[in-house]
């Protein structure tokens, strides 16, 4: 661990944090309400903010996740594993943000915490994908294992999300159309609201792999200084 | 040995294996019907006559997917058990072929347990479910259950959980594959035409292409040491 990448992960943390509070001001405050006809509905229009900026993140994190374990299986470097292992934690933890935020708005908007809408179902495959991918690693003892089956699943689960997305459109596509796409328009100053959020996500997103990573590096680390006393 | 040999051969050993012990098949299919009855006991109190055709198509595709992951967990397990997945790995055999043959081995008994629980389901249910479209339907899904699960049973077999990690694993990646099949099915109980249903077999035949590639691609990094 040297220093440099040390200062950049603080700089990082501190950028998270301010942009993180202006988000959260752009999106409760700042952007204009929505054209909508109950005051409750307004309010609960704000979470698309947060709820679609989240779902960026977690798909983004599978992304990464697919990348490294693609990066393991043609380099077996280790860094490749942290990088996959690390986002898949992340990303997780961002999914089930997704469906929490989602079911919290559909109440309001839909009237009910659930339905089958097509974007809910591929985020809770998409979240159980995680869920399967972290406990295959921590039922696999040998690192080098570990890191290849997860590697190998994250990149049949990855290929498996277009295939799924497909599939539960076609399969939706069957029923009418249960509401409109009431509100579903941002507005210009909304629009600016909306990037900002993504942005901030994205950079916090970035900060968390930062220390994960970092986490999981030091870890490797006493392990190897543990290994030299026992030996 | 060509290649189609050596996967021939690793089926056939299965077969004898099986036609021997006949553990895997008497197992799937015994659990197979049990999904069936415990279905007709869960639905009859809310469904009855007209509407049980709305419900069969999904009752069907969980008993065969079950059926499915069991024989699919046996498929590698009972391999390493008797310490035979070494000498697969040491036959003078591409990897691969031990991936093609342990998913047509598997495809081979989960298409005899369905040959079979067909006919039962359609006395049970009350559904005409005698249909030359909805064999393919069946052939086609059964392949890509079969296609993925074989890869992740290579893998999970060699964890500590084992047979527990399967379904979790198996079931995310193979939703597309019941999706169509369930409603393809259910579009032939309605009587669809072909072109209706020409999507749901185009998205089976997608996947039956797609996953076995993948596998071979990265069957490797799950046997070797």
């Amino acid at each position: 661990m040297n220093g440099r990448n040390d200062k950049i992960l603080i700089a990082l943390t501190a950028l998270s944090a301010v942009l993180m509070m202006a988000a959260l001001y752009l999106a409760l405050m700042g952007a204009p309400s929505a054209n909508l006809q109950s005051e409750t509905g307004r309010y609960a229009q704000r979470i698309i903010y947060f709820h679609i900026s989240t779902a960026w993140v977690g798909f983004l994190a599978f992304f990464m996740t697919f990348v490294g374990g693609v990066g393991y299986l043609r380099s077996q470097a280790r860094r490749w594993d942290i990088l996959a292992l690390s986002s898949a934690e992340i990303g997780t933890v961002f999914m089930l943000g997704v469906l929490v935020s989602g079911s919290i708005w559909a109440k309001p908007a839909w009237g009910v915490w659930w339905i089958w809408d097509e974007r809910l179902t591929i985020s809770l495959i998409q979240f159980l994908v995680y869920v399967g991918y972290l406990m295959l690693r921590s039922a696999v003892e040998d690192p080098t294992r570990r890191a290849r089956f997860a590697a190998v699943y994250g990149v049949v689960a990855f290929i498996s999300v277009p295939i799924n997305f497909i599939a539960i459109r076609l399969w939706r596509t069957q029923h009418p159309l249960m509401f409109g796409t009431e509100g579903g328009g941002l507005g210009p100053n909304m629009m600016f609201a909306f990037f900002f959020c993504l942005a901030t996500f994205t950079v916090w997103y970035v900060t968390l792999m930062g220390h994960r990573i970092r986490l999981e590096q030091l870890r490797d680390q006493a392990e190897a200084i543990k290994q030299t006393f026992m030996d | 040995m060509s290649y189609a040999k050596k996967i021939l051969a690793i089926v056939w050993k299965d077969v004898v294996a099986e036609l021997r012990t006949k553990e895997m098949f008497s197992a799937m299919f015994v659990f197979a019907v049990l999904v069936i009855v415990i279905f007709n006991f869960a639905f009859d109190l809310r469904v009855s006559g007209e509407r049980v055709r709305q419900v069969a198509p999904g009752a069907l595709w969980v008993a065969f997917a079950f059926a499915g992951i069991l024989g699919l967990n046996r498929a590698f397990v009972m391999e390493r058990e008797g310490g035979c997945l070494e000498g697969l790995l040491l036959a003078p055999v591409d990897h691969t072929a031990i991936y093609f043959g342990k998913m047509f081995s598997t495809v081979l008994f989960m298409l005899v347990v369905e040959a079979i629980t067909l006919p039962i389901f359609t006395a049970f249910f009350g559904v005409n479910l005698f249909d030359l479209r909805l064999a393919l339907i069946v052939l086609m899904g059964t392949v890509g259950f079969a296609a993925v699960g074989a890869l992740l049973s290579a893998m999970t077999a060699q964890t500590r959980a084992r047979e527990v990690l399967l379904p979790i694993l198996l079931l995310p990646v193979a939703t597309p594959v019941l999706i169509a099949a369930v409603k393809a099915t259910a579009g032939i109980l309605d009587g669809q035409s072909m072109a209706e249903l020409a999507r749901w077999f185009q998205l089976l035949l997608a996947y039956d292409l797609i996953f076995p590639a993948v596998a071979f691609m990265t069957f490797d990094f799950v046997v070797k040491e």
